[in-house]
């Protein structure tokens, strides 16, 4: 009497078989419309950095070299693949791949960065503003500036080389180094 | 060489203490799915265990909060080396959207020295499992920095940087 029921039990388990996945040794690819990893494609970009403004984690940085170049940094440690910078990127140049296998041990490798050329306005001199430009450069620079020599003078130009000062000046783009305690 | 084929047929098995410092839970569910049958990780011989004296990894989740950060100092001091800290998460990670609020320390590499980052909010079960097999050494690892440039540059800024560099070279051609 105890046999059939012990046998019974272990038909009872075989039937649905073993539902464990294997996972590491065989690939099980993410579902349809998963929001993995951002992925920018730099030849649609137009560096509005929009995706930057957008960010809730902040994780999009983007700095300028010299009036010409600027770059865009993503730094994926603390992005929570929310797809916002890809909803609100004007050119949809930013694709949320399903990749999800991002573990590393090294922060810098799910960093993406673009060297993204910026054209200079032939109105203004200037399309977008230095970030540390405050609120009485920026009324000083407005307007037609090509009219008047003495405008002229205040008009950002290119640098002619990459300045390691200009990436100092961007302090309020690096990672804070308080601790909490 | 039997050692050697000892430690391949009998390899460590990890025992993991899961550490929540102030996460929304949503890793701590994924923590706890992969020792689920469906994700079994209990086959590469992981434990989930109840103290830090008894763990080899800690799995560290959410963004350490300032109460939390003394204890999981403690916690982190209690576990026998060698030990390994995993960021399960973007919180634990790289601070996730809290990485500089006023509170949090802004995520786990602040408050101890974290080994693997597993970033996702929350990371899928198998992103967790693909860590840790990563950590064992069954899998390769997938991610590498990215790194672009526009080709088609107006003005090629590399050419004038070096005729910047190179304006004094004619002087140097003129007086010899």
């Amino acid at each position: 009497m105890w046999l059939a029921s012990k046998i019974k039990q272990v038909l009872m388990v075989a039937k649905p078989g073993v539902v464990t996945l294997k996972y590491p040794f065989a690939p099980h690819p993410a579902p349809e419309n998963y929001r993995g990893a951002p992925h920018w494609d730099h030849t649609k970009c137009v560096g509005c950095a929009g995706c930057a403004n957008h960010c809730p984690a902040r994780t999009i940085l983007v700095r300028d070299l010299c009036q010409e170049i600027r770059v865009l940094l993503y730094d994926g440690a603390r992005c929570t693949y929310c797809g916002r910078c890809a909803e609100v990127c004007p050119e949809k140049a930013i694709t949320m791949t399903p990749r999800f296998e991002q573990a590393t041990s090294d922060r810098n490798d799910i960093t993406e960065s673009l060297e993204l050329f910026m054209l200079t306005c032939g109105r203004c001199g200037r399309c977008y503003d230095m970030e540390k430009t405050n609120a009485i450069d920026k009324l000083g620079l407005t307007g037609y500036r090509y009219d008047s020599l003495e405008a002229r003078t205040v008009l950002r130009r290119a640098t002619d080389t990459f300045q390691p000062k200009e990436l100092d000046r961007t302090e309020r783009y690096e990672r804070p180094e308080t601790t909490g305690d | 060489m039997l050692a050697k084929i000892a430690r391949k047929c009998f390899p460590r098995s990890l025992w993991v203490y899961h550490c929540n410092s102030g996460a929304c839970n949503g890793c701590d569910i994924e923590i706890l799915n992969i020792l689920t049958p469906y994700y079994d990780v209990e086959r590469f011989g992981i434990k989930l265990v109840g103290s830090p004296r008894h763990a080899d990894v800690m799995l560290l989740s959410g963004a350490v909060t300032r109460p939390t950060l003394p204890l999981v100092r403690k916690a982190y001091a209690a576990m026998p080396g060698p030990k390994l800290v995993f960021g399960v998460g973007s919180c634990a990670a790289g601070g996730g959207c809290w990485f500089d609020t006023y509170n949090v320390s802004g995520g786990g590499a602040k408050a101890v020295p974290v080994d693997y980052i597993i970033p996702g909010c929350p990371p899928r079960p198998e992103a967790i499992i693909f860590g840790v097999a990563l950590a064992l050494g069954l899998v390769d690892k997938k991610a590498a920095p990215v790194e672009m440039k526009q080709v088609e540059f107006p003005i090629d800024m590399y050419e004038r940087n070096k005729a910047w560099e190179e304006r004094n070279v004619i002087y140097k051609v003129l007086n010899t």
